[in-house]
C-alpha cells in the first residue's frame, strides 16, 4: 500500500518539476555545452545564418500586349559563402492564365508551376522570367498576380553541425588576446568591487541597526540604486562624470578643488605624485569599480542587516557591564557574528562581478582599461563578429569559475570541519 | 574631564559640521548660485569654538535659547564670509545649526569623563554623517536624472551647474522632453513591450515554478537533493557565457527579435531564484493541512490549488514582485537579441538612444526617468515583501 503511494509521489514529482527542469536545462545548460562545441570551430557571425533562397517578384506588362504579362522573379542565394543545394520553386497563378515558353526547368500543373534550380553556389544570382497569357481572353488582374508570394526550398549544410574543429580560437585567446592583461584586469575589478561593496555594506548596515528618525526611509533609499535599471543608472553616471558638462567636473573646478576636468570615464592612467613617486591609477577602472560598489552595495547591506537584527541584544548588554566600548563591540560582538554572512557574500558577489557585463559596457564599452573578460565575450563575438573566439572566452570564465568554486569550498569546508 | 575626548569630541562635530554645511553649499550651487569657496578653515573654527561654548554654558542656559544663539552666531559669520546671498540659503544655514545644536547639547563636561565618551561621540557622529553622506551619494544621481530631463539643451550648456526648474515656463515646456520621447522615439510602444514581457515572465516563471517548488518542498523523488542544490549553482551561472549560443540558437530558429523570444530567455533565468524562494516558504506551511486534504482524497493538482497557493499569497508575490523587477530591468540579452526597433524594450531603447551622439541628453534623461519610476513605485510600495523576499532563506549563516 505504502509502496504504491511513494510510487505516485514520485510520479507526481516528475510531473511537476519537469516543465522547469527542461526550460532550465534547455536555455542555461544546454547553451554552456553548446559553448564548448563552438568555441572548437572557425566561426563567424555571418556563418549562422542558414543560406536561404529568395526570390522577388516583379510583375510588369508588355507594350501593345493586354492580355500577356512578364513576370519577373529575382533570384538569389542569401548567404555569401556556403552553397544550397536542390533548390525547388514553386509559384501559383490565377486560373485563367497560362504560361508560354517556360523554361525547361519547370513544369505546370494545374495551375502551379513547379521549378528545379539544382544547385546554386555562394553568392548565386539570375534573373529568371516567365511570360503570361490569359487562356480566355480577360485581362490579368496584375495585382492578384502580385500578392502570390513564390515558395522555395533548398538544403544547405549547417556550419555548427559539421564536425570540423580546431583548436584555433584557444591558441589566440591565450596568445594574441593580451589574455594576461584582461585577467588582471577581471580581478582587479571582481576583487576591489568586491570588498568595496562588502565595506560598505557593513558600514551601512551598522548605521541603520541603530535607531534614528526616518530609519524605514534611510532603508529603502540604501536600496535604490540595487534596484534601479541598469541602463538608466549608468547613464546618468555618464552624464554626471563627463568632463567638460559633467556636474561632478564642474563642481570641482567650482570650488578649486582640481584645475583641469578629469576625463573619469575616458582617461586610463592618472599619474599622482605623492612624497615624491609618480603613482600611477588606473582611473577609468577605478571609476567603474566605484560605480559597481555604488550599486551593489546594496545588497550586502541587505544581508548583512538581516543578520545584525538576529543578533541578542544581551550580548551588547553583557559586554557593556563588562565596560567594552562602541569599538570593541563592533570588533568582538558584531564581527564575529557576520563573518559566515560575509564570507557567503563574498563568494555571491565575487562570482557576479566576475561575469558583470552591462555596467562596464554601458560606462565605457571596455575602452581605456576597463576591458573584462565578460567584456571581451561580447566584443569577440558581436563586434569583431567570431563567433569561436566568443565561445572560447566563453569557455575560460566558466573554466575559472568553476576552479574559484572548487578552491572556495574546500576553504569553508575545512573551516567548518575545523569548528 | 579627559583632554582626548575633549578633542575628539571638539574635532568630529565640527567636522560633521562642516560636511553638512557643504553639502547645502553644493545643493546651492546648483540652483545657480555662484559660490566658490567652502571656507574649511572657518568653518572648523567655527565650529569647534561652538562645540567648546557649548561645554561651557551647559545647562545654564535653556536648550533651544542656546541653540538659537549658535545658530544666529554662526548664520551672522558665515554670511558676512560669503556676502550676498539668497535669503533661503541664510535659512538653509540656520536649520543646519539649529540641529547641529540639538545634537550636540546631548553632551556635557560630565558626560565626556565617562569611560569610552571618545569611542562614543566618534560613534555617534559617525552615525551621523553616515547617514547625511549615504543619502545625499544615493540619491544625487536620482535627482540629476529628474532634473535634468526637465531642462534643455542650451541651458544645461550655458552652466551645467543650473539645476534649478523655471515653474513658470509653460507645462508642455517644462514636459518637452516627455513629449518628445514619446511622439519622436515611440517610447509608448517600449513601455508596452516591457510591460508585456515583464509580466508576462512573471506568470510563465509562476506557472513553472510553483508546481516545481512544491515537489521540491513537500515530496520524495530520486534525484531531489541533488536538484536542489543544482538550483542554486545555475543561479550563480553568469549570463554571459550564455549569450553566444543562444544568440546562433535564435537566429537559426528565428526567435531574435521577438517577444516569445524574451519571454523564454527571462523565464529560465528568473526559475531557479524563484524555485529557491517558494520552496522556503512551502516547508514553512504545516503539513497536517495537506495531510487532511490527502484524506478528503484530493489529488496533488487539488492540494496545491485549494491549500498552498492560498496559504503562500506573501510569498508568491514577493517572487513575482521580484521577477517583475528582475525582468523590467534586464538589459544584457535584449541587447543582444533585439537589433528591430520595432521591438525594443525600454532598456534597450534607451540604449539605442544613446548610440546617436546627437541626441539630446535630456531626452536620455526623460527615457531613464520612464523607466526607473515605474521599479522605484513598486520597491517603495511594496519594500517589507521584496526585502523578506530578498533575505529570505538566503541567509542561513
Amino acid at each position: 500500500m505504502s509502496d504504491t503511494l511513494s510510487k505516485i509521489e514520485k510520479r507526481t514529482a516528475y510531473i511537476l518539476i519537469l516543465p522547469a527542469v527542461f526550460l532550465v536545462f534547455s536555455i542555461i545548460l544546454f547553451p554552456i555545452f553548446a559553448n564548448v562545441w563552438i568555441s572548437f570551430k572557425e566561426v563567424g557571425l555571418k556563418d549562422i545564418r542558414i543560406p536561404e533562397p529568395r526570390a522577388k517578384k516583379i510583375v510588369k506588362s508588355i507594350k501593345d500586349n493586354p492580355d500577356q504579362l512578364k513576370v519577373i522573379y529575382k533570384l538569389r542565394n542569401s548567404s555569401l559563402i556556403l552553397e544550397i543545394r536542390d533548390v525547388k520553386f514553386q509559384d501559383k497563378f490565377p486560373k485563367n492564365i497560362k504560361p508560354i515558353n517556360l523554361d525547361e526547368r519547370c513544369r505546370v500543373k494545374s495551375n502551379k508551376i513547379n521549378c528545379e534550380f539544382g544547385n546554386w553556389e555562394a553568392k548565386y544570382r539570375e534573373n529568371f522570367q516567365i511570360l503570361l497569357k490569359s487562356s480566355d481572353g480577360t485581362p490579368i488582374n496584375k495585382k492578384e498576380l502580385k500578392t502570390i508570394k513564390p515558395k522555395l526550398k533548398g538544403k544547405s549544410d549547417n556550419i555548427l553541425l559539421n564536425t570540423n574543429f580546431t583548436l584555433k580560437n584557444f591558441k589566440k585567446v591565450f596568445f594574441q588576446n593580451e589574455f594576461f592583461d584582461l585577467l588582471s584586469t577581471t580581478f582587479y575589478y571582481t576583487f576591489f568591487g568586491t570588498i568595496g561593496s562588502i565595506i560598505f555594506g557593513i558600514l551601512t548596515a551598522q548605521l541603520v541597526n541603530q535607531k534614528f528618525f526616518g530609519r524605514t526611509f534611510m532603508r529603502s533609499v540604501l536600496l535604490f540604486p540595487y534596484v534601479g535599471p541598469v541602463v538608466a543608472l549608468a547613464y546618468t553616471w555618464e552624464l554626471l562624470l563627463d568632463p567638460y558638462s559633467g556636474t561632478l567636473n564642474n563642481l570641482l573646478m567650482n570650488f578649486q578643488v582640481i584645475q583641469e576636468p578629469l576625463n573619469l570615464l575616458g582617461q586610463k592612467y592618472l599619474t599622482i605624485n605623492f612624497l615624491g613617486f609618480d603613482l600611477k591609477l588606473r582611473l577609468a577602472l577605478t571609476t567603474v569599480i566605484i560605480f559597481e560598489i555604488w550599486r551593489y552595495f546594496p545588497l550586502a547591506f541587505l544581508f548583512i542587516l538581516a543578520r545584525l537584527q538576529a543578533v541578542p541584544k544581551e550580548l551588547y548588554e553583557a559586554a557593556e557591564v563588562d565596560g567594552a566600548g562602541p569599538f570593541q563591540k563592533f570588533i568582538n560582538i558584531t564581527l564575529p557574528q557576520i563573518t559566515a554572512v560575509i564570507s557567503i557574500l563574498f563568494m555571491i558577489r565575487f562570482i557576479w562581478n566576475f561575469n558583470k557585463f552591462e555596467d562596464i559596457f554601458l560606462l565605457t564599452g571596455g575602452a581605456s582599461g576597463t576591458r573584462t573578460l565578460p567584456i571581451n565575450v561580447y566584443e569577440q563575438g558581436f563586434t569583431i563578429s567570431d563567433i569561436g573566439m566568443g565561445s572560447a572566452v566563453s569557455i575560460v570564465i566558466v573554466a575559472l569559475l568553476l576552479i574559484f568554486m572548487f578552491v572556495y569550498f574546500k576553504l569553508i569546508g575545512k573551516r567548518a570541519d575545523e569548528n | 574631564m579627559k583632554t582626548k575626548s575633549l578633542i575628539y569630541y571638539s574635532l568630529i562635530s565640527s567636522i560633521f559640521l562642516f560636511s553638512l554645511v557643504s553639502i547645502w553649499k553644493i545643493l546651492v550651487t546648483l540652483q545657480g548660485v555662484e559660490l566658490k569657496n567652502f571656507n574649511f578653515v572657518i568653518i572648523i573654527t567655527l565650529g569647534i569654538a561652538i562645540s567648546l561654548l557649548n561645554l561651557i554654558i551647559g545647562e545654564k542656559l535653556n536648550y533651544l535659547i542656546k541653540s538659537t544663539l549658535f545658530a544666529l552666531i554662526f548664520t551672522f559669520v558665515d554670511g558676512h564670509i560669503v556676502q550676498v546671498m539668497p535669503i533661503w540659503y541664510n535659512i538653509g544655514i540656520f536649520s543646519i545649526l539649529i540641529f547641529f545644536s540639538l545634537k550636540i547639547n546631548k553632551y556635557n563636561q560630565k558626560y565626556l569623563a565617562s569611560e569610552h565618551s571618545s569611542q562614543i561621540v566618534l560613534f555617534d557622529f559617525l552615525t551621523l554623517f553616515g547617514i547625511v553622506l549615504f543619502s545625499f551619494v544615493i540619491l544625487f544621481p536620482f535627482y540629476m536624472m529628474l532634473i535634468t530631463s526637465f531642462k534643455t539643451q542650451a541651458a544645461l550648456l550655458i552652466n551645467p551647474l543650473d539645476f534649478s526648474i523655471n515653474f513658470k515656463q509653460d507645462f508642455k515646456e517644462l514636459f518637452k522632453s516627455y513629449f518628445v520621447i514619446f511622439d519622436t522615439y515611440n517610447f509608448g510602444r517600449y513601455i508596452l513591450i516591457s510591460t508585456f514581457v515583464s509580466v508576462g515572465t512573471v506568470i510563465v516563471t509562476l506557472i513553472f515554478a510553483i508546481p516545481a517548488a512544491y515537489a521540491v518542498a513537500r515530496l520524495n523523488f530520486f534525484g531531489k537533493n541533488f536538484l536542489s542544490t543544482s538550483i542554486l549553482i545555475i543561479y550563480m551561472f553568469p549570463a554571459i557565457v550564455l549569450v553566444i549560443p543562444l544568440y546562433t540558437v535564435f537566429s537559426q530558429l528565428g526567435l531574435r527579435n521577438s517577444m516569445g523570444g524574451l519571454l523564454i530567455v527571462y523565464t529560465a533565468t528568473t526559475l531557479p531564484v524563484a524555485i529557491y524562494m517558494l520552496q522556503g516558504y512551502f516547508r514553512s506551511i504545516p503539513k497536517e493541512l495537506e495531510e487532511a486534504a490527502i484524506m478528503d482524497k484530493l489529488n496533488w493538482f487539488g492540494i496545491i490549488i485549494k491549500i498552498i497557493l492560498p496559504l503562500s499569497i506573501p510569498a508568491i508575490s514577493s517572487v513575482a514582485l521580484y521577477v517583475f523587477m528582475i525582468a523590467w530591468n534586464e538589459f544584457l540579452f535584449s541587447l543582444m537579441f533585439l537589433d528591430n526597433p520595432n521591438s525594443f524594450t525600454l532598456s534597450r531603447a534607451i540604449q539605442y538612444l544613446s548610440g546617436d551622439a546627437e541626441t539630446p541628453r535630456q531626452y536620455l534623461m526623460a527615457g531613464s526617468v520612464v523607466v526607473t519610476i515605474p521599479v522605484l513605485l513598486i520597491f517603495v510600495y511594496f519594500e517589507k515583501y521584496l526585502v523578506s523576499g530578498l533575505t529570505a532563506g538566503s541567509v542561513k549563516g
